[in-house]
């Protein structure tokens, strides 16, 4: 019992498989919420009294279930002459132990391409995450009333258009994993680039990530992106030293969580043991080599250009500037970045006015170092470029 | 599940505009027709009904063989429907996959997806 994980994480864990479960029984996202709801009411009050059981999943499935057949039984009563239910609910006991993990077919419903993609991220951090609309909406920056009319307009849309609750048919799964993977990576992202104190969203999104991998362990997109999210996340706590951004070399790398690094290199190796080589796959690759004690400059320049040519994005071009400036000389980074038409992405400008700088080009570089701060308005950004201006001094 | 199809035409070559329908070859022209029947003796397909809000709409259109699947109605190309299906179908996907069938879709249209309210 000293190890017993307290009530509000066993709710978080089990929230997604518990929802999950239900709505595959009842077919119903709403009424499934309400009864998981009363579930976790229930062990609330029971199992500080009586202990957590030791199938606390299916004793919530279970519990969750009853509830709802009594909800439709009251409300058939009341409403029997409207013939709002036609359908019987199954009332076959159930052995506890044999409830479907129904998590896939939930988040390939949430995730479905027919859903805005600020719909699916939200539905999929309100049932597989559990977060509330309020969480959400302060994670995402919105009003708590948008984004609850985000959710039931969502809901609303599954049930009036029929969106399947279901993995989706083989002919159509890569394109809509790619839309799940899409989803869980924009939540990392949320929680990872701005600052360190949204790091509740890169766990929830880890957390999904684990769970895809469970659930999915022959995709190898799946092991990419998790790898991808683990190895970035181990250097949350090095990322900010002071409220001040610390750049990748100049990290304490004691900070790095080194479990997270050889976690994150686990679920690599996996992905590559599977030949994966998608793009979730490359880039946790650069993170790994990103992680090593000196770095293989011609390995990450040689891992960009197989990413950009997967992606086709300017962004990934940049990235693979930098390497090529480190192994065959700043002139030819450069060169790479004054090709690209980024001219409104202001790391172009950040990382251009470093190549210049490099090169003794001071006035040059002092005038992309200003381009880049006006388009800043990430306050530790905007430091960390004052202070390259401050050391690139005058003429 | 009941889906009304609406077929919204944009650029795509029809018979009706005869300068856009010559750019096809004879192949496709035929192909066009063919598809088109083919859809039209989908079981499940008939016409009219009422139509859900807007905001359940489903937008598909097919570029490079490819589904692409977005919410809401296709707004930029308002005015130019050029007809419509009903689809009795299980589920979204099954509509999405007899809209992507539909020619307009992956000659510059559109099909709309929408659920015809039931009482």
């Amino acid at each position: 019992m000293v190890d017993e994980p307290p009530l509000e994480q066993v709710f978080r864990q089990r929230w997604g498989y518990v929802l999950a479960s239900l709505i595959g029984f009842l077919g119903d996202v709403d009424l499934a919420e309400e009864a998981a709801q009363d579930a976790f009411a229930v062990a609330t009050e029971r199992w500080p009294r009586d202990g957590v059981p030791t199938n606390p999943g299916t004793r919530l499935v279970s519990t969750a279930r009853n509830r709802a057949i009594d909800r439709i039984r009251r409300e058939r009563t009341f409403a029997a002459k409207a013939q709002l239910l036609a359908a019987e609910p199954h009332e076959e006991p159930m052995a506890p132990t044999t409830f479907p993990d129904e998590r896939l077919e939930l988040i390939f419903m949430c995730c479905h391409p027919a859903l805005s993609v600020e719909s699916q991220v939200a539905l999929t951090l309100r049932t597989l995450g559990g977060l509330t609309t309020d969480e959400i909406a302060r994670a995402f920056v919105v009003p708590e009333p948008t984004m609850s009319q985000r959710l039931t307009r969502a809901k609303r849309k599954i049930a009036a258009a029929a969106i399947p609750f279901r993995v989706p048919p083989d002919h159509l799964l890569p394109d809509r994993l790619v839309a799940v993977l899409a989803v869980v990576y924009l939540v990392f992202n949320e929680g990872y680039s701005a600052s360190p104190t949204r790091g509740d969203l890169a766990d929830e999104a880890i957390r999904l990530g684990r769970a895809l991998a469970e659930l999915m362990p022959d995709e190898s997109e799946v092991h990419g992106l998790l790898a991808l999210m683990l190895l970035l996340d181990a250097r949350r706590d090095a990322r900010f030293d002071d409220g001040e951004i610390v750049l990748l070399a100049d990290q304490d790398r004691s900070l790095w969580d080194a479990t997270q690094i050889a976690q994150g290199r686990a679920a690599l190796d996996r992905a590559l043991a599977m030949h994966g080589h998608g793009p979730y796959v490359v880039q946790a690759a650069i993170a790994s080599l990103h992680a090593d004690e000196s770095r293989d400059w011609a390995e990450i320049a040689a891992l960009y250009h197989e990413l950009s040519r997967l992606t086709d994005s300017p962004v990934v071009e940049l990235s693979r500037a930098v390497a090529v400036a480190e192994t065959e000389g700043t002139d030819a980074g450069l060169a790479i970045v004054d090709g690209l038409s980024l001219d409104n992405y202001r790391y172009m400008h950040s990382t251009r006015a470093e190549l210049l700088r490099r090169l003794g080009r001071t006035t040059e570089a002092r005038a992309a170092l200003e381009r880049a701060r006006e388009m800043t308005h990430d306050e530790p950004e905007r430091r960390l470029l004052d202070r390259k201006l401050a050391e690139l001094g005058s003429d | 599940m009941k889906y009304m199809l609406l077929i919204h035409q944009a650029d795509a070559p029809t018979p009706r505009s005869p300068e856009a329908w010559a750019t096809l070859s004879e192949a496709e022209q035929q192909a066009v027709y063919s598809d088109y029947q083919a859809v039209n003796e989908t079981p499940g397909v008939t016409p009219g009904m009422q139509l859900d809000d807007p905001a359940t709409a489903t937008t598909v259109r097919v570029q490079d063989g490819k589904t692409l699947t977005t919410d809401g109605p296709f707004v930029e190309i308002k005015e130019s429907i050029g007809g419509y299906l009903l689809f009795e179908a299980d589920d979204l996907d099954a509509a999405i996959d007899l809209a992507s069938r539909v020619p307009a879709a992956r000659l510059g249209g559109a099909v709309e997806v929408r659920p015809i309210v039931e009482w």
